[in-house]
């Protein structure tokens, strides 16, 4: 449907030629425009429900509760992912997950999937490659929270987290959180901050769609496939390692690893770059490194960024 | 009334600090706002999520910047 108004838009009103580079790069940017937005409000929206239905204190009790019996990294890793990351909010989670009596594995479970599948990143991959896709990205980036969480867990690096948390977390917290409306009353609030995060983040779309739709438009079909992509067998450590520093224009980015998929860089490669930009996050260690010793630090990454690496070559390979 | 935002330096903490600062100007109201940045002082009050907002010790919000009108409700105003 809003394709046939892209269409109609482009191609009728403005009277541009579908062959021309002009016309395919300016059809490109309006449709994605449309249909990304509109799917950045509906995630948005949804996440925000799902939030105040069950905000994070609920979560932590219940993986604390001994209910889930052996589920509890998958649980943890799972709703890493419906709960929408900030990097300042890494500590208070992790100390609040240690309060509530988490094993640290079960936490870093939830610390891995937090930023690496949340809310933008799923309606930008819906819009940009599909469902297909997004349930492998999402799939993937919680079984990679669950596996490393356990694996980190049962290494015995309890001891290289600071201190003081520790000491802190000797209180013991259980507590429910601020106290909360029911859901109807919070509509309003859910709504306009799901209009803020949109808003926010709109300008580094827009750009990245811009980007995006001029290599949509110029650069030939199969182009990086004779140049980059088939030749170079260490393409996906370099996109992972290239990823890094990204992690402020993470929705601006994706646009533009779209466009490059288009033009024939491998899935897998860009699914690691994609991994990378979100879920190796230098914010997110600069904040950790007050917690976790170096160490435990390096080891928490390295394990990430290597499992990454191992998942893009995966893809290459299956997909 | 002793009112403290806690975070460290998010957009979405700013974001706070200022609209509870306008509240305060804007009622009037008695009161100072405190931003506490250091991470045991905010572990002290069990919020999980940054911004938080804190009146007389009571932890009323967590996890967001409620808007303008939202806050008036929390502080009174």
């Amino acid at each position: 449907m809003i394709e046939s108004l892209a269409d109609w838009l482009i191609y009728g009103i403005a009277g541009l030629s579908e062959t021309t580079h002009w016309g395919k790069a300016v059809h490109f940017f309006v449709y994605e425009t449309v249909k990304i937005g509109l799917l950045l409000l509906i995630v948005t929206h949804l996440m925000g429900a799902i939030n105040a239905v069950l905000p994070i204190e609920r979560v932590r009790e219940w993986i604390a509760s001994g209910r889930l019996r052996g589920a509890e990294h998958l649980a943890a890793s799972f709703f890493g992912a419906v709960t929408p990351f900030c990097s300042c909010s890494s500590i208070p989670l992790f100390i609040g997950f240690l309060q509530g009596g988490i094993p640290l594995g079960v936490t870093l479970s939830f610390l891995i999937t937090s930023p690496l599948v949340n809310e933008v990143a799923l309606a930008l991959f819906i819009g940009l490659f599909g469902w297909k896709v997004t349930l492998i990205y999402a799939g993937s980036g919680i079984l990679l929270g669950t596996v490393l969480g356990w694996g980190l867990g049962r290494a015995g690096l309890g001891r290289y987290v600071e201190d003081w948390v520790w000491e802190i977390a000797q209180d013991r917290a259980d507590g429910d959180g601020p106290e909360r409306k029911p859901l109807r009353e919070q509509l309003p609030a859910i709504s306009r901050e799901a209009m803020e995060i949109v808003t926010g983040i709109a300008p580094y779309v827009l750009a990245g769609l811009a980007v995006g739709a001029g290599i949509h438009g110029y650069v030939p079909t199969g182009f990086f496939q004779e140049y980059l992509a088939g030749g170079n067998p260490f393409a996906v450590p370099l996109s992972v390692v290239l990823a890094i520093p990204m992690y402020a224009n993470a929705s601006g980015i994706l646009p533009v690893v779209q466009a490059l998929v288009a033009k024939g860089i491998p899935l897998g490669t860009a699914i690691a770059f994609m991994m990378g930009v979100v879920g190796l996050s230098l914010p997110e260690a600069m904040m950790l490194k007050k917690v976790m010793q170096p160490r435990l630090l390096a080891t928490f990454f390295g394990t990430v960024g290597v499992s990454i690496v191992a998942l893009g070559y995966l893809f290459n390979a299956v997909l | 009334m002793n009112i403290e935002v806690l975070g460290t330096g998010c957009s979405s903490c700013q974001t706070l600090e200022t609209r509870v600062q306008r509240v305060v100007e804007d009622a009037d109201l008695d009161g100072t706002v405190e931003k506490v940045e250091d991470m045991q002082e905010i572990m002290k009050y069990g919020v999980m999520s940054t911004p938080a907002l804190v009146v007389d010790g009571e932890v009323k919000s967590s996890g967001r910047a409620p808007s303008v009108q939202e806050l008036k409700d929390l502080l009174g105003a």
